[in-house]
């Protein structure tokens, strides 16, 4: 008896949420915001798969003979095998004689990588988090509490501090740009469940008795997709930018890894004669973020409506 | 009132608690000798054995946190061995750019958003709208080192009108200091006024649905009263909440802004002691922007009632 009213509660409340979910998806590929965003987040992708075909070469190659060259010199390298190659800088060279289009190039591959690792690893930690917050009421005080705690610290403070007592590097800078972030997502969750555990066909189910971690699963998991796919785009957009600014302030990855952040620290003294190391990386940077939040517009507006109602 | 304010400072205890604990246990979890890294690299032994005793760390984990807390709170930060001085004292020195830079930036910041905010509400669907808006989501992609240098290269270095950087103290020569603040805080505002005009378009829009608003307008007032008495002034708590959320942003990105220009604030102090592993340093200024953050947020829910008598505690 209870299988078969389990059955009827569930099909009944999946066919119902899914189709809902599959026309909401739709209509979220559909927005132009979305469109136009994902575009060009999508040139970029390519831009960062293609690094090494795209007239680069080796990013790190440090050339003496070429140093500080305004873009567009063309300048002459001296291959492995001996013989001399003609090539146009076309982003010019930085004070190490390294070429800045190359530079700029790989280093889309490490903005975009941080801001999915960082998405990605937050929404994870803070869904978890946040899920038996929600559901463990005796320990939802204590958690919250922490998560309060890590809040009220600005975040690119604390991940500053996460970075200096970790030392530099590529996870430790991803980690320290996740963990400010985790309490949002835990905060997202949390009221979801709380919202949603109320609703009857969570009562339905649970009064049948499906097992907790099914409930969690399959009936309170799926509501927190869309809005955390909104929140999870808007977090790698803020943890590209982070990242560019510990790199900047000489905190983030270390300085020999090409990351936009990275060539325009390396560009600061000698700004006044050369803006070129700031402009490039700071336009594809600036063109990212942008992409980025444009999509996160797009998809809040279809995906999430009760939060762009907010903002 | 009284009885609500004395609930609220009760209430951010726990949150300050929270935060100092946090602050306390990242020293503690470093690897190595706590000791050693507060004293720095170029320590000696005797120092090191020094600090040893000071901090108690011979004693258990919990009574370390109740000297650490004790000294905290009598405002007793410990001692930069970077900077051969009283943590206290460097935060007193590099507290005046900051909090300068801090309070141009919102002035610039609220007088330029809360009108484009209202106009883009006024006129929904219109063109300044749309610019407005579009702004605002440019002005968050942006990050602020991007737009200072932009700045500098327009204004100090193209056209000269404005130094590149520096600072000089606002008692040691005024025009000097207003000079040197204007890109600066230009440089941060722009963040937050991206911030606030989002918040100010979308909370007065929210308002002019209101039937009062129709009421104020049926009675002949012009525009300018329905919007500014009215509306503005009923839109006030979402965009002070806001306002309150978006100094974290502001902190975060004094520490930035403070590196272009060559501000000797606390954000720069914060970079100058990650760079040296100054750990009582990078404690004291965490401890203290938090401090911060939560008393200017426990300010504005105090404020909510001024601008909206609606709000009784």
């Amino acid at each position: 008896m209870s299988a078969i009213s389990e059955d009827v509660v569930d099909s009944a409340s999946i066919s119902a949420a899914s189709t809902k979910r599959r026309s909401l998806w739709l209509l979220a590929i559909r927005n132009p915001n979305v469109i136009i965003g994902g575009t060009i987040l999508a040139i970029m992708l390519l831009i960062a798969a293609l690094a090494p075909v795209l007239g680069t070469i080796d990013p790190t190659r440090i050339d003496p003979a070429g140093r500080n060259k305004k873009p567009g010199t063309e300048i002459t390298y001296k291959l492995d095998d001996g013989t001399t190659a003609k090539r146009v800088a076309i982003m010019g060279t930085d004070s190490l004689g390294r070429d800045v289009y190359s530079r700029v190039i790989y280093g889309t591959r490490v903005s975009l990588a941080v801001g999915v690792a960082v998405a990605i690893i937050a929404v994870l930690i803070g869904t978890i988090i946040g899920l038996i917050s929600g559901y463990v009421r005796w320990l939802d005080g204590f958690i919250m509490r922490i998560m309060d705690g890590l809040m009220a610290i600005p975040g690119i403070l604390l991940a500053i501090a996460l970075v200096s007592i970790w030392r530099a590097g590529l996870i430790t800078v991803i980690f320290a740009i996740v963990v400010p972030d985790v309490p949002r997502v835990v905060r997202l969750v949390r009221s979801v469940v709380l919202t949603v555990r109320e609703e009857p066909y969570v009562e339905g189910a649970i009064s049948v008795g499906t097992p907790t971690w099914i409930l969690m699963f399959r009936h309170i998991l799926p509501n927190t997709v869309a809005p955390l796919i909104v929140q999870g785009t808007f977090l790698a957009a803020a943890a590209i930018l982070v990242e560019a600014a510990l790199s900047f302030l000489g905190i983030g990855i270390p300085p020999e890894i090409p990351s936009w952040g990275n060539i325009m620290a390396e560009g600061r003294t000698l700004f006044r004669v050369f803006p070129h190391n700031i402009f490039f990386p700071g336009i594809f940077l600036a063109l990212t973020v942008l992409a980025i939040n444009i999509m996160g517009d797009g998809l809040r507006d279809t995906l999430d409506p009760k939060m762009s109602k907010k903002v | 009132m009284i009885d609500f304010i004395v609930r609220r400072l009760i209430a951010i205890i726990p949150v300050l608690t929270v935060v100092a604990i946090l602050v306390f246990l990242m020293l503690r979890l470093t690897p190595g000798d706590p000791a050693a890294v507060i004293a720095g690299d170029n320590a000696t032994s005797d120092q090191i054995a020094d600090i040893r005793t000071k901090l108690g760390l011979n004693e258990p984990i919990w009574t370390q946190f109740v000297i650490w807390i004790g000294n905290m709170l009598q405002g007793n930060f410990g001692e930069s061995f970077f900077f051969k001085k009283t943590v206290a004292e460097l935060i007193a020195q590099r507290i005046e750019p900051t909090l300068a830079l801090a309070v141009c930036t919102l002035i610039f910041a609220v007088s330029i958003s809360v009108p484009i905010g209202v106009l883009a509400a006024y006129r929904q669907g219109s063109l300044v709208d749309r610019v407005v808006m579009g702004f605002s989501v440019v002005g968050f992609s942006v990050p602020g080192f991007v737009i200072g240098y932009c700045l500098i290269y327009v204004f100090a270095i193209e056209l000269g009108w404005l130094p590149v950087q520096g600072y000089i103290r606002i008692g040691v020569n005024f025009w000097g200091f207003l000079e040197r603040m204007i890109l600066p805080s230009l440089t941060l505002s722009v963040g937050f006024i991206a911030l606030i005009s989002r918040i100010t378009r979308a909370s007065v829009l929210e308002v002019l649905n209101e039937d009062y608003i129709r009421t104020a307008r049926a009675k002949g007032l012009s525009n300018r009263v329905v919007l500014m008495r009215h509306a503005l002034r009923n839109a006030a708590v979402p965009i002070l909440t806001v306002i309150g959320l978006g100094i974290a942003i502001l902190i975060g990105g004094a520490v930035v802004t403070e590196s272009v220009f060559g501000l000797p604030g606390l954000g720069r102090l914060t970079v100058e002691a990650v760079l040296s592993r100054d750990f009582p340093t990078i404690q004291a200024v965490i401890l203290m922007f938090s401090v911060v953050y939560v008393v200017v947020n426990l300010l504005i829910d105090i404020s909510y009632t001024l601008f909206d008598p609606r709000i009784r505690y």
